[in-house]
């Protein structure tokens, strides 16, 4: 192997100007990761305590992150609009629930369906994006909208003439995960605590989930994700500088529908039923939403959009309600209602006033500022 | 030209470029040596970004052949162009303005490296040598330009002059057999000029072969082994900086001598008659 | 013969609506660049203020003619929606005009949920039936008693259509505000040097795309018959990849895109599901044959996937002639 430019003889004595990215930690770091990994164990315990829905949203929660990861390699990382993101998520969903419910009366195990449900999501992220990746940015947000409405009338309809998906009625008794007979999907007891279904799953999610993050991360910080960089940054000089934008961008587009698939795999076992309405056009914003006012591109700053994304509504459903109930005697706005309202007023509020997201990524944030200083040509691309 | 004739490095034969009705180059022939700097100059609108642009993939070539390295270049795309060993700059500099210099500069190794999706997941020990071995060389190019101490300042916030270099680092970075530079020394003042001047001598003497667009006469003369002299899409001259300097139709070109010309070529007939 | 002049019939009716919705859209797209993803949710409102003055005039006691009912509700729908369009321009697109693209459209989804939510608190979420002010009259257009027809609501949308395109075109093209609106088309920065008040310009160009989305919204309700507080979001994607088709920011475009989607979808919708049936293949397969003695209708694609044919419609276009029909070459990188 060959690194060095040509005449490479010129020797630097400086230090290198940045450590290599994730090598060592100091002490007090590792404490604090022990710290927040007792904390996310005892917590399904503590939220039983309050509720076992608690729990329930807790891993749709971790469900969310896990989406709005995988839609963070698309959007955040390399800058291409996706909202049809969820049909993804659904073809992960059917994939599981087809080979794994009386359906087709298959029963395959979970840690085979999920590859190739990710398998599946992926070979249709490369459908979608070969030809539409050359596509302006907000075209594209067009196109794959029109690719998610597509998906999803397809699973309403494919119950004929041959009953593929079911149709409206969705597919019912899908197989909860099973490893070696210890299925998710019953309670357990260790001694005397109770570990319910749910927790379970939480358990599962958590570490799927972690493992994601530091997926994202070490995909961020490598020579697939600077290539990622170069193009959300200038797609031209990325082309002059060697990188096949083409590929990049498909790559991306892949990875993201490929996590989207294993999302959608994980929410069949886990609910053990789906249907189309749960794959509709609100779902990809949603998550998009979670990647925008989190902050595109920070890892963490999207894990915050979508737990904010994901919680804020469940409060609001048990307060609101109760609230109106109060005041006037009976419910006057639906709180669902209310929750997209909210919801649609704060991606408006953020991009106005906050529009790198709460934790913006150090790049986007100065992206955006560039834009907004007047007289800059930078801004409009 | 002095000395023993170096090897042909880059070959282009009839090289034509129209946009819409008008020839913004047309069959341009012309041979860049291994080894020297070849300077391609001409008055504004003359073609010379437009040679750049078919040269390096961006825009299609109408006709013509480019031989480069005992390959055709003819059809390919920028990053395969990059691929073959041209890189380049561009006049209106296009650095990666939100990346460190020295993301930029490392971004400019990503033809030169291979990691994939899973070395960048898996961090094996292979990829993390070519990660360190990445940042390494980027830095190296960093020093060798100058820019080795803003290397975590964002692109964006570099001077005007160390940007240029910036972007310089970053093609070379690409190792690549022949550094196309468009407009390199505009907007910097004397000194700077002169910096460039030695750095484009120190890249020569790295074995990289040069092609520079420039505006700055006193730079062209004093660096480039041969130029190339471009008017309306055509050649009008090509050889030793020093001949064609006293070339009669460069002088027309650069100096009004071609008003009346260029009166005769934009009107119609009938709008010349009248004058006439 | 006989069904595809009916469906030549309501597709040109389907048509008409699409194009001045598109018109909307590309309008807006000319002079500024940006997909106005809320224009949908105007074309909504259009309808259900609509809606409410005709139930409550009709509710009055029956002294208007039914003609005057519609063209009050659709005078008031009118105001109300320019309202709309200029305050979505004002607060969401002014301050982001130099953004980049993605800030714009992530607005503008925020302000379709939170119009759609508006409606669904005052109309309800329930689909509302709308009042048949006018009483529908067919038309036969064909000798056989069971024939195509067209009904006088059908020939008053197309007509309707027809004189507000004509008047949009004399509106840009005759008038000193139409050669702004153009001159800020071509170049805001120098128009505005030239004295236009480009801001103006832009406010007035939604609010006139919106004016033209309060019609659409009552013809489309009236022809459905129905009026919901979704209706507007697949009807402006529609409508938006009717635009793409002519090619956006182009009015002749947006026309002409219209009612060619229009016809798509309605003979798509009329002829998938024949053109589709297994049946046809029944002398291939003996299985498939006996499987048709009791099943006739073994399509594979219904006419339950009418909405697929304007996406279908949009990547097509967008993959092979980003510029559409008529349209200059707007397809670039990022």
């Amino acid at each position: 192997m060959n690194h060095s430019a040509p005449g490479m003889k010129t020797s630097v004595a400086a230090p290198l100007a940045q450590p290599l990215p994730g090598v060592r930690r100091p002490a007090t770091a590792w404490i604090g990761i022990v710290l927040l990994a007792v904390a996310l164990a005892v917590l399904p315990f503590v939220l039983t305590g309050i509720g076992t829905a608690w729990v329930r949203i807790t891993n749709l929660a971790i469900l969310y992150c896990f989406l709005a990861l995988g839609l963070n390699i698309v959007v955040g990382f390399a800058g291409l609009l996706d909202l049809g993101y969820i049909a993804f998520y659904g073809v992960g969903a059917y994939t599981y629930a087809l080979l794994a419910s009386p359906h087709f009366g298959l029963h395959l195990p979970f840690w085979i369906i999920l590859p190739i449900g990710a398998l599946i999501a992926c070979l249709f992220g490369v459908l979608l994006g070969a030809p539409t990746l050359k596509l302006r940015g907000d075209y594209l947000a067009i196109v794959t909208l029109g690719f998610g409405e597509i998906v999803r009338i397809f699973l309403n309809n494919l119950s004929r003439p041959f009953n593929l998906t079911n149709g409206a009625q969705g597919i019912t008794l899908i197989d909860p995960f099973r490893i070696d007979g210890f299925t998710f999907g019953k309670p357990h007891t260790i001694g005397s605590l109770v570990v319910s279904t749910p927790v379970n799953y939480y358990y599962f999610l958590l570490i799927v989930l972690v493992a994601v993050i530091v997926l994202n991360l070490r995909l961020q910080n490598s020579r697939v994700g600077r290539a990622w960089e170069a193009i959300r940054e200038d797609e031209i000089a990325a082309r002059a500088m060697g990188i096949n934008t083409r590929n990049m961008k498909l790559l991306a587009f892949a990875m993201g529908a490929s996590f989207g698939g294993i999302a959608g795999g994980m929410f069949s076992a886990m609910q053990q039923f789906i249907s189309p309405e749960s794959f509709v056009l609100v779902e990809s914003i949603m998550v998009l939403s979670m990647v925008v006012l989190g902050g595109m591109g920070n890892v963490f700053g999207v894990i915050v959009g979508a737990l904010l994304l994901s919680y804020v509504p469940e409060v609001l459903r048990y307060t609101v309600g109760p609230a109106q109930m109060a005041l006037f005697g009976r419910t006057l706005i639906d709180p669902e209602v209310i929750r997209m309202l909210m919801f649609g007023l704060a991606l408006v509020l953020m991009m106005l006033f906050r529009p790198a997201g709460i934790l913006p990524s150090a790049v986007r944030k100065r992206e955006f500022e560039t834009a907004r200083r007047p007289g800059n040509g930078q801004g409009t691309p | 030209m002095t000395g023993e004739v170096r090897p042909v490095l880059l070959d282009a034969q009839g090289i034509t470029k129209r946009f819409g009705g008008v020839h913004a180059l047309s069959d341009v022939d012309f041979q860049i040596r291994r080894g020297e700097i070849y300077g391609l100059i001409g008055p504004n609108g003359a073609g010379k970004t437009s040679l750049f642009n078919v040269l390096t993939g961006i825009y299609p070539a109408d006709g013509g052949r480019f031989v480069f390295d005992d390959r055709p270049l003819i059809g390919l795309k920028p990053n395969e162009v990059a691929e073959h060993g041209v890189a380049r700059t561009f006049q209106n500099i296009r650095l990666f303005a939100n990346l460190s210099a020295l993301e930029n500069v490392m971004i400019g190794r990503h033809v030169r490296t291979r990691a994939g999706v899973f070395g960048a997941i898996l961090r094996d020990r292979r990829t993390m040598d070519e990660e360190r071995a990445i940042e390494k060389d980027a830095y190296e190019l960093l020093a060798f330009v100058g820019v080795h101490r803003r290397a975590n300042d964002l692109a964006k916030h570099l001077a005007y002059g160390d940007q240029r270099r910036l972007e310089i680092a970053r093609a070379l970075a690409t190792e690549p057999k022949l550094l196309a530079l468009d407009e390199p020394a505009a907007g910097m003042n004397a000194t700077e000029t002169a910096g460039l001047k030695s750095l484009l001598e120190q890249i020569r003497a790295r074995g990289v072969t040069i092609l520079l667009i420039e505006h700055d006469m006193k730079l062209v003369m004093s660096v480039c082994d041969r130029v190339l002299v471009l008017d309306y899409g055509k050649k009008i001259a090509e050889g030793p900086a020093a001949e064609v300097q006293r070339n009669e139709k460069v002088i027309a070109a650069y100096l009004g001598g071609g008003v009346e010309l260029a009166v005769r070529r934009r009107t119609s007939p009938e709008v010349r008659s009248a004058v006439q | 013969m006989d069904t595809f002049l009916q469906q030549l019939v309501n597709g040109v009716t389907l048509g008409s609506v699409y194009a001045i919705v598109a018109l909307g859209y590309t309008m807006v797209y000319g002079i500024i660049q940006l997909i106005n993803f809320a224009h949908g949710e105007v074309v909504m409102l259009g309808a259900m203020v609509a809606y409410s003055v005709i139930v409550a005039l009709a509710g009055a006691g029956g002294a208007l003619p039914p003609l005057a009912i519609l063209a009050i509700a659709t005078l008031t729908a009118i105001p109300v929606c320019m309202v709309v369009g200029y305050l979505l321009e004002r607060v969401a697109y002014r301050p982001l005009r130099r953004a980049p693209r993605l800030a714009p459209l992530i607005t503008a989804i925020g302000l379709s949920i939170v119009l759609q939510n508006i409606a669904l608190i005052i109309w309800t979420r329930n689909p509302l039936p709308y009042p048949q002010v006018i009483a529908t009259v067919p038309y036969r257009l064909t000798a056989t008693p069971d024939g195509a027809t067209i009904t006088n609501v059908q020939i008053g949308i197309i007509g309707l259509s027809i004189v507000m395109m004509a008047g949009l075109l004399l509106l840009v093209y005759r008038t000193r505000f139409g050669v702004a609106m153009r001159a800020v088309a071509q170049n805001p920065q120098v128009a505005g040097l030239m004295g236009i008040d480009i801001n103006r310009i832009i406010s007035a160009t939604f609010a006139l795309g919106a004016a033209l989305a309060a019609v659409a919204g009552v013809m489309d309700a009236s022809y459905y018959g129905v009026a919901h507080y979704q209706m507007g979001f697949l009807l402006g994607l529609k409508a938006f990849s009717a635009a793409v088709l002519g090619g956006i920011g182009n009015l002749a475009g947006a026309m002409l895109g219209g009612l060619l989607m229009g016809m798509i979808e309605a003979l798509g919708a009329g002829y998938v599901g024949e053109l589709t049936n297994l049946c046809h293949l029944s002398g291939w397969s003996d299985a498939l044959a006996q499987r048709c003695v009791n099943d006739p209708h073994l399509e594979l694609f219904g006419s339950n996937y009418q909405d697929v044919f304007a996406f279908v419609v949009l990547i097509l276009v967008l993959v092979f002639r980003p510029s559409g029909l008529l349209g200059e070459r707007v397809s670039d990188r990022a």
